[in-house]
């Protein structure tokens, strides 16, 4: 690599050795590949994810559906099945966990690092009742007595509201509405007073009036443990309010990092602008939507240069030919993976992405065919 | 809703429906299958659709908005209530007379995974309502070629079958499926709901270009209130098979006056730090209650943040013993909560 790339990488990254250096970083990723071989070829899922998680923030990952955004933390997890090509660093509290032995991780599983998944009706077990599970997550890593253990499941289901909490120690999960489903699943997570929390779509199969409430007993987890939290979501809403940094994930990669303002207010890859373009918005009245035009390209195979060439609006030959790394913008918390990030100083997204999709020709064609039709 | 709400439309509406009402039975397990009670699905619901509008119905998961989709095209028989389609009354229909009125009325589904039938390629997917209804002809394959290019699907690409596309492009083939009868009221129920935001942007824009350019009316579905702000004109929102609360996309959210509204907007997080910090929220407790056994008097009274917290005792009376009425307060736009105010929340 040449050196003015490496300059502006050693400021990217400067903050983030500080932080380690004082022990604030609970959780490292570094260069995090994942590989799933299929038939067709390897599906490159994630390709060289690194990101730093510091005790007590809330970390927001956004991405559509096959950024690879799960894969990450099902990789830091090691929940990934053993055909998973994975390579590259995940540390947490200084110790590797990439290749540690199940032994080893299973005392940090649940213990220190608690995952939270999207539909709550599969990560509980059906046949068990959910004051067994939160006791069982007890009895996992503590020697207490049932007694004991129940008594905390009871108590765990006061702090995430489950109103009659002794009552419903006794429900199996097909019981509870999916709301209270996941709450179990929080106070589970909970349960032994972890560090880190992974919460991957922890709403996304939810009402919004029962997403708030799962929110908010998100927050009270949050609150009650002091733990730092890793908020996986394809809603830009969701983070807006609540992460501290936010990464944006595209193709496997992370495209852009920054501070949930940076990232909101003043995007520096096309891609991130192209999103905040296509919602369509609450609190404005109602204005042309601006897609992102074509669909994220395939995994397997993947030709070199940009993810994002084919449905960028300033793509330039360079793009295709090598893939920008994440680089410093506004300041050196705020990187970007694009070759011509200054160009969206102050750019909308109505300058870069049209709104016409209809071909107008086709469409006066079909309307003059299907005029003559007899009623 | 006994009157057409706000400024009613000067031309006639195209769609009008009153004091629908959709009951499923529910039987008991076991050889006789009694009937030991009923789901109330859709209780006494009443809009309009005027020419070239769209109306948003908006709502939580099982609020019965997509059953009201359905009976309104006479997919589902009502219980009772009517159904009038250009003065037509469309639940008395038998099927052949119902055939006929399908070529103006129709439906886009929520997941363009399962309403496309995986073993047609997609010419003969879109080219299907024309045949049935005899209208295929000469020019056929052009009308089909056609759609395809207008809905920004390549017509080369008619060959294939509905699994070598995209969720976005399966969708755009639904749309164009629906659009080949040149029908005048299209229901669209969740037509996005499946699709991730970039893609979602794009079916919407399409939907927006074509009811300008072919004058349709849309009665659109969905739980989505961003999206349902974009695209509607108007808006009706449902709560337990009721409406709650009707106005323009500008009334309502500029000024919500039902509870439940004030509720579903607030709990939606806006995709802007500032502002989302800075927010009032107004949370509702609890789930939904079973639509088997609906609260008396008015139905969200069981998580209204209002009943719970500033009504007296003597107030609350009415909410327990009266359903409220789907009617102006002096809100501007009609809202069924006895104690209606506005609010602003955004």
């Amino acid at each position: 690599m040449s050196s003015p790339e490496e300059d502006v990488f050693a400021v990217a990254q400067s903050p983030g050795e500080a932080a380690r250096a004082s022990g604030d970083v609970v959780l490292e990723v570094a260069d995090l590949t994942v590989g799933f071989p299929t038939d067709d070829g390897l599906v490159q899922a994630v390709r060289g994810v690194s990101y730093q998680l510091r005790r007590g923030e809330v970390l927001g990952i956004v991405g559509e559906s096959g950024s690879g955004k799960s894969v990450t933390s099902m990789a830091v997890m090691g929940l990934l099945p053993g055909s998973a090509k994975v390579s590259g660093s995940v540390r947490f509290g200084g110790r590797e966990l990439l290749g540690a032995p199940d032994s080893a991780l299973t005392k940090i599983r649940g213990r220190r690092i608690a995952m939270i998944f999207q539909d709550p009706m599969t990560s509980l077990n059906p046949v068990y009742t959910v004051g067994y599970q939160i006791a069982e997550a007890v009895r996992a890593h503590h020697d207490v007595s049932k007694e004991a253990a129940l008594q905390r499941a009871t108590e765990l289901l006061e702090v995430v509201r489950i109103p009659n909490a002794r009552a419903r120690l006794g429900s199996y999960p097909h019981e509870l509405s999916g709301g209270m489903r996941q709450r179990v699943v929080i106070a589970i997570a909970m349960a032994n007073d972890p560090d880190v929390i992974i919460a991957d779509e922890p709403t996304t199969a939810l009402d919004v009036t029962v997403q708030a409430q799962i929110m908010d007993a998100l927050d009270t987890a949050r609150q009650e443990t002091g733990a730092a939290m890793v908020l996986i979501t394809h809603d830009l809403g969701v983070i807006a309010g609540r992460a501290d940094r936010v990464l944006v994930m595209y193709a496997g990669k992370l495209v852009e990092s920054g501070s949930a303002d940076d990232v909101f207010y003043t995007p520096r890859m096309p891609y991130t602008l192209g999103l905040l373009g296509s919602l369509p918005r609450l609190d404005r009245p109602s204005e042309r939507l601006t897609p992102i035009p074509g669909s994220p390209p395939s995994l397997v195979n993947m030709p070199p240069g940009c993810p994002f060439t084919p449905r960028c609006p300033l793509s330039q030959e360079v793009c295709d030919e090598v893939e920008p790394p994440l680089a410093a913008t506004t300041g050196p918390d705020h990187t970007a993976a694009c070759h011509f990030s200054e160009q969206l100083v102050d750019a909308e997204p109505g300058q870069l992405f049209g709104t016409t999709v209809t071909d107008s020709e086709a469409l006066a064609e079909f309307v003059r065919e299907t005029e003559e039709q007899p009623s | 809703m006994t009157t057409a709400p706000d400024a009613p439309p000067a031309a006639p509406p195209v769609l009008s429906v009153r004091n629908l009402v959709k009951h499923f039975p529910v039987r008991s397990r076991g050889l006789l299958r009694r009937k030991v009670g009923d789901v109330h699905a859709v209780c006494g619901v009443s809009f309009e659709l005027a020419e070239q509008e769209t109306l948003g119905l908006v709502g939580e998961s099982g609020c019965g908005k997509s059953t009201t989709a359905r009976v309104v095209l006479n997919l589902q028989a009502a219980t009772s209530g009517e159904v009038q389609y250009q003065g037509r009354e469309l639940t008395a229909l038998s099927r052949s007379e119902m055939r006929a009125l399908r070529r103006d009325l129709q439906i886009v589904f929520q997941d363009p995974y399962a309403s496309l039938d995986p073993r047609m390629p997609v010419n003969e997917i879109v080219a299907e309502p024309l045949r049935i209804h005899g209208l295929y002809g000469d020019e056929g394959r052009d009308v089909v070629r056609d759609l395809l290019r207008t809905v920004g699907l390549k017509p080369e690409h008619g060959n294939r079958f509905p699994h070598e596309f995209s969720g976005g492009q399966r969708q755009r083939i639904g749309v164009a499926r629906a659009l080949a009868l040149r029908p005048k009221v299209l229901v669209l129920d969740e037509p996005v709901s499946a699709l991730d935001v970039s893609i979602q942007a794009g079916v919407l824009n399409l939907l927006d270009e074509l009811q300008s350019e072919l004058g349709l009316s849309y009665l659109f579905v969905s739980h989505d209130l961003s999206v349902v702000r974009h695209i509607a004109d108007r808006i009706a929102v449902m709560y337990l098979g009721t409406i709650v609360e009707t106005g323009t996309a500008e009334q309502l959210f500029s000024g919500p006056a039902h509870p439940y509204t004030q509720a579903l907007i607030s709990a939606i997080p806006l995709p802007d730090p500032r502002k989302e910090r800075a927010r009032e929220r107004i949370t509702v407790v609890g789930d939904v209650p079973s639509p088997v056994n609906p609260p008396s008097g008015c139905r969200f009274r069981t998580r209204c943040p209002k009943f719970a917290d500033e009504l007296t005792e003597a107030e609350r009376t009415a909410c327990v013993e009266q359903p409220p009425e789907l009617v102006d307060r002096g809100q501007g736009h009609p809202a069924a909560c006895h104690y209606a105010e506005r609010k602003s929340l955004i």
